[in-house]
């Protein structure tokens, strides 16, 4: 029987079973940061040992980071003692860091895949949940926590049980207008919050075939959003032109050998897989979420709905979190601030789309619009496009690279009772701020919000 | 960590469905550097007003119901990967969650840490609801060995999910990381495998 590429890869991982059904899989990247690091290094002190393999580790300072005069000390002492930490533990414990100051610095989901740290068929872990994001070159990738990061430090392993295998198909092209974003909170919003937890998807069809790199990583991206452990994507032409060349990508005989085993990793024919969905992308409009979970979300064109089912406790205390209410339409809603970042959206083709849109004209005046690249290097292929000068000349804040608003650690927070038209992946309670209003979206949803000064359908909008 | 064998406790009920880790423990407290004292901030934005004093309506300022068993709505522990949701919990007191489903990573941040994910029925979660609802002292005996958790009153009971490598773990209190350690020729011989030498990994 045929197998699936997502047991192609875990099987080659497999370094021992575990009695009752887990296994030992051994991980080939391990990517850290500031936040979720201090306490596992802490116990590889406690335990007196090293990191097992220092060469398959690579940090960056993302969290906490300012997004603004970054060459400058961290003003608030929590986050620059935590910056700080990671740097001593790399020194101490011999890791990669590129950290604050370093030119490949940025979010350490944008800058894995550029700088060809992240190849098909590897297992990659790190402790953030949007480890998903990897996914889209062909890998098992995801999240873990701060006992397991340490794990991984000491033994490059980790015990795991093997999830359960879906398949979500998109098939057909997607009108102007709509994008990887808004497929990926189409699905959220059709399978739930929890409607992948316990299986690992594997997204294919024509549409996410059509899709550039970037496009495939806003997708796996939010892959946990629906509870799956994570998404991937069989690599293909599009995966090894985007990796080759690039600064850490296999080269001559051993780039020859990595692509005659990435052709391998794809679904047999007759793959089964435990549940699957099929979708049609012409049914895809732009998305927006009323609600605070990912999976609270309608296309642009649909009024917000009522609760569903007997327990209506938990929606009602949601849409009263959110000022809205069922029935209301979103389109047309004023808006006071736009985050055009995170590791979901920050990478140069979502800026140049930006752009595009944006060139000429000016925000409306009573809104804050922020654009926070995802990396050093965006930020620097963005400059030499001119794109922060159009964006700068529009009235958005063009600003440093990091995680900032979408989960608002640093300064750069939504203030309590403001929408905020997001282009990050969580718009779950206080996530970007205190009583801050999240309405995740595309990039040029949220750009279009920010010119018009409210929610506005892009397929109605003029483009210059 | 602290072994879990059995515990007979009564309950703090918290009938939302999809409570997520932001709410379990907001992202700025995530900037400690050490593991403990989370307890204090857990539920911290739903616990207390922005001026520090405590919100009356949410039930852990509420002295009727008190305990070491959270009982939830589905989906608990949904979002970010922080393991610092399960430090909250466990750090305030709580040994157990009980939910009718919980995301992935939390689940497994609960466990290392010796905090027991109970899964039970979404009917069963319902009558644990109503016991509460009905008598606030209600009692839960949870049992790990026999996978059991008995509403203690009427002797209703359900048989639970764990996976028998995590039960062993948590009634014995062995971390993941010590097994890890003891693996390590059986790791290295991994990495010399023909295959992956020729992939230069």
């Amino acid at each position: 029987m045929g197998k699936t590429i997502f047991d192609k890869i875990w099987d080659a991982h497999v370094v021992a079973p575990v009695e009752g059904g887990m296994d030992v899989i051994y991980i080939d990247r391990h990517f850290i940061h500031e936040v979720t690091s201090p306490q596992a290094f802490d116990g590889l002190r406690n335990r007196n040992i090293g990191v097992f393999r220092k060469q398959q580790t690579i940090a960056t300072a993302d969290h906490n980071v300012p997004t603004k005069d970054q060459d400058k000390p961290i003003q608030e002492p929590l986050s620059r003692f935590q910056v700080e930490k990671l740097v001593e533990n790399c020194q101490d414990f011999d890791i990669a860091l590129y950290g604050l100051g370093h030119q490949y610095q940025g979010i350490v989901h944008v800058i894995g895949p550029e700088l060809g740290i992240t190849r098909p068929g590897m297992t990659i872990v790190c402790g953030d949940s949007h480890t998903s994001t990897h996914g889209a070159f062909g890998c098992i990738a995801f999240g873990i926590g701060t006992s397991q990061v340490e794990q991984v430090l000491a033994s490059q392993c980790l015990i795991q049980s093997r999830p359960k295998r879906m398949r979500i198909t998109v098939d057909g092209q997607l009108q102007p207008g709509v994008f990887a974003k808004d497929i990926i909170l189409y699905i959220i919003a059709k399978l739930s919050a929890a409607g992948g937890t316990g299986y690992f998807v594997e997204y294919a069809g024509s549409a996410i075939r059509a899709l550039s790199m970037e496009g495939r990583m806003t997708i796996c991206n939010m892959s946990i959003e629906m509870g799956a452990r994570g998404g991937l994507v069989a690599p293909d032409e599009t995966t090894f032109s985007y990796i080759k060349g690039r600064k850490f990508a296999p080269q001559g005989a051993q780039w020859d050998a990595a692509l005659a085993y990435w052709q391998t990793l794809f679904s047999d024919p007759d793959a089964i897989f435990d549940k699957t969905y099929h979708f049609n992308a012409e049914d895809i409009e732009p998305m927006v979420t009323f609600g605070t979970n990912p999976g609270m979300g309608i296309k642009i064109s649909e009024p917000i709905p009522g609760a569903a089912g007997e327990n209506t406790q938990s929606f009602d205390k949601s849409l009263e979190y959110m000022g809205l209410r069922p029935g209301e339409h979103l389109l047309g809603k004023t808006i006071q601030h736009v985050f055009i970042g995170s590791c979901t959206n920050s990478r140069i083709e979502d800026l140049r789309l930006v752009a595009a849109y944006v060139k000429g004209r000016s925000k409306a005046a009573h809104v804050q619009a922020m654009v926070v690249p995802g990396s050093q290097q965006v930020a620097a292929q963005a400059k030499s496009e001119g794109i922060d000068r159009i964006l700068q000349e529009a009235g958005f804040d063009f600003r440093e690279p990091g995680c900032s608003a979408c989960l608002g650690m640093n300064e750069d927070k939504i203030p309590a009772g403001e929408y905020c038209v997001s282009t990050s992946n969580r718009n779950f309670e206080g996530r970007q701020g205190p009583g801050a209003r999240t309405i995740l979206a595309s990039p040029l949803m949220a750009a279009a919000a920010a010119i018009a000064g409210k929610i506005v359908d892009v397929r109605q909008e003029p483009v210059s | 960590m602290e072994p879990f064998k059995t515990l007979l406790s009564t309950a703090v009920p918290l009938p939302i469905e999809d409570v997520d880790t932001d709410q379990i423990i907001p992202a700025r407290f995530l900037k400690a550097t050490t593991r403990e004292g989370f307890g204090q901030n857990l539920f911290r934005d739903w616990r207390f007003g922005n001026d520090g004093t405590p919100k009356a309506d949410f039930v852990l300022n509420n002295p009727l119901y008190s305990g070491n068993i959270l009982v939830a709505g589905r989906n608990f522990g949904c979002g970010s990967s922080r393991e610092h949701a399960a430090w909250a919990i466990h750090d305030y007191g709580f040994k157990v969650v009980v939910s009718s489903f919980f995301a992935d990573i939390f689940r497994g941040n609960a466990l290392n840490n010796g905090l027991l994910p109970v899964q039970v029925s979404d009917a069963f979660l319902h009558e644990i609801f109503s016991a509460i609802e009905r008598d606030p002292a209600s009692a839960l005996r949870v049992d790990l060995q026999s996978q059991k958790i008995e509403i203690a009153g009427s002797g209703a009971a359900e048989t639970f999910p764990i996976d028998p490598y995590k039960k062993i773990c948590l009634l014995n209190g062995y971390d993941d990381i010590d097994y890890l350690l003891s693996l390590k020729e059986t790791i290295e011989k991994f990495e010399q495998s023909p295959d992956r030498v020729t992939l230069g990994l």
